[in-house]
């Protein structure tokens, strides 16, 4: 889409876009591309020596049990942690969406975690769910469930999982409450006329009317449980026990800053970049099909 | 009526058990940050509130310094906080809406190449690249500098979108009219442009506030030095171990004060902060 009036200066344009661009080429474009350079190499622990050796480090990283454990870990934590906020935000939501006393205070309550940073959310549940100190924790030591997160690597997904799914559910709701309003009370209402029930009225009208939108959050929540997440995981668990909470988006970081593997570390950055431009060409997909819609 | 007023009762019901589970941490944090040490240690927390708050705060705001905890003060992390998320707020706001200007308003030979490139690097958090990201800052020497700190997460694809996706909204007349009257592109762009945008930046503002506030594993690894801490590294640097015999009640109070300053931008702006997280992220 283009407009018809435009300006025609020749140089100015070029100076206007040249900030963005100098910081996209220096930070994005010349690292994505040490990634992939990088991620074709093997060096040695010390730095001394560098081998060119094709896509050995790729095939190394996914034939490594440690990396399918990862994965399995990722989807499995997403996997919990999309289907707790998407629900818990679109049930909020939807109740909110109701004409009830109170429902804008309801809606500013049910919104600011989204402005709590996810190591901070972290820091909250680890203090409720101490086994010695928390007030949750103590509780499970007592009714005999040997609740300990540092030791059991179960404790310790369930408790990223409570963390990371907890900020991240007043976004949906937002969203989803945007969602909702923008449906014209109309077409409920002659729902309401033709006698469907407020059942029936949800899962025929409102749920397909909201697809657009749930299909946003979906891809917006991956990106988030495989990322931001990184602070959660950080703060509560480093990882462990053992590589129990170890998602891949750690392991870039454990692989590259703590034991620097540079290869390896790599090749697993861009095998995410390639998760995160498969997703993001799915959303333009998406966003190209709703402009028409 | 009755079954409407049933239903009424659910909703306030389902509403307020999502408002209290949000509450809850946050409540168990104020009430930990005002217990002393060993009242925590010893497993003796209550849901009330102890006597200690002032003694906490002051002692996490001025010196950060417990028994077990060797922290840098609230006051000077909160300070590289602020620094940071303005800058990140401020920057990526700037060169997107210049960008935005030049290829919305503008046609010249590289304008879709551009916007393309731009574009790309949506969505593609600092997370992915971020040990070769690093290796850039390092070689230019940036480790443990605000610049090294915040420039790199100053470009920004979603908010070029937004901003190009908004100009194509006003009128050509607009841009004829300033024309007739004389007016060069950036007369017409402070002028005009930028009145019209200022619910856009505001939204924009609030978003990418938090957004720089609450970065994590970038400044984990740009700042060694301790007086550079953001406030969000420093908690988890106070809970280091989470030994049960941690400064508790500092790092809770460390806590509340971390997330003060989002949330209440998030609340006080909440008009702007919707209708741009909604209308624009899409």
């Amino acid at each position: 889409m283009t407009r018809r009036a435009i300006f025609d200066n020749k140089l100015l344009p070029y100076v206007l876009v040249a900030p963005q661009l100098a910081i996209t080429l220096v930070f994005f474009f010349w690292p994505a591309g040490q990634a992939i350079y990088q991620s074709l190499f093997r060096q040695d622990p010390f730095g001394l020596r560098t081998e060119f050796v094709w896509f050995e480090n790729f095939a190394h990283v996914l034939g490594d049990p440690a990396y399918r454990g990862a994965v399995g870990i990722t989807v499995l934590f997403s996997g919990a942690v999309i289907g707790v906020a998407l629900l818990t935000g679109l049930l909020l939501a939807v109740t909110a969406d109701q004409q009830i006393r109170g429902a804008g205070v309801y809606t500013t309550l049910l919104m600011w975690p989204y402005a709590v940073a996810p190591a901070v959310a972290a820091a909250l549940w680890l203090f409720i769910f101490h086994p010695a100190i928390g007030i949750v924790g103590r509780v499970l030591v007592r009714m005999g469930l040997h609740w300990d997160f540092s030791l059991n690597g179960v404790h310790a997904v369930i408790l990223i999982i409570i963390a990371a799914a907890w900020k991240q559910v007043s976004y949906n709701f937002i969203f989803f409450l945007a969602g909702l309003q923008s449906i014209p009370k109309s077409v409920l209402e002659a729902a309401s006329v033709d006698g469907a029930g407020g059942r029936h009225r949800f899962w025929k009208i409102v749920f397909p009317l909201l697809s657009p939108t749930t299909f946003f959050l979906l891809l917006v929540n991956v990106i988030y449980a495989f990322f931001d997440t990184f602070g959660v995981i950080h703060a509560l668990t480093r990882g462990g026990p053992g590589k129990a909470t170890e998602t891949l988006i750690y392991k870039v970081y454990v692989d590259g800053v703590v034991n620097l593997d540079l290869g390896g570390s790599s090749a697993q950055s861009v095998i995410l970049l390639l998760v995160v431009v498969t997703l993001t060409a799915i959303q333009f997909r998406y966003v190209e099909r709703r402009v028409h819609y | 009526m009755g079954a409407l007023r049933r239903t009424h009762w659910l909703a306030h019901l389902v509403l307020i058990a999502g408002v209290a589970t949000f509450v809850f941490p946050v409540y168990m944090a104020i009430i930990g940050s005002t217990h002393d040490l060993g009242t925590i240690a010893r497993g003796e927390l209550s849901l009330r509130p102890g006597p200690h708050a002032i003694e906490n705060y002051t002692r996490a705001w001025e010196s950060g310094q417990g028994e077990r905890v060797r922290g840098t003060p609230v006051r000077r992390m909160m300070t590289n906080s602020l620094i940071m998320a303005l800058t990140i707020a401020t920057g990526k706001i700037a060169i997107s809406i210049l960008s935005a200007f030049a290829v919305a308003f503008f046609a010249f030979p590289l304008r879709m190449f551009f916007f393309w490139m731009i574009f790309v690097t949506l969505m593609l958090p600092v997370e992915v690249r971020i040990i070769p990201t690093y290796k850039v800052v390092s070689d230019l020497g940036m480790i443990n500098t605000v610049p090294g700190l915040t420039i790199p997460l100053i470009a920004s694809a979603t908010a070029t979108l937004i901003f190009r996706q908004f100009f194509l909204t006003v009128p050509d007349e607009m841009v004829d009219a300033a024309k007739i009257d004389g007016a060069g592109p950036m007369r017409f762009f402070w002028s005009i442009l930028m009145p019209l945008s200022s619910t856009t930046i505001a939204a924009l503002f609030v978003i990418l506030f938090i957004y720089g506030w609450n970065q994590y594993l970038w400044p984990l690894l740009i700042t060694t030095r301790s007086e550079l801490n953001t406030v969000v590294i420093g908690i988890t640097k106070m809970i280091g171990t989470s030994d049960a015999q941690t400064d508790w009640q500092l790092i809770m109070a460390t806590a509340v004060m971390a997330m003060l300053p989002p949330v209440a931008v998030m609340i006080l702006m909440q008009r702007w902060f919707v209708k741009g997280l909604t209308e624009t992220e899409k």
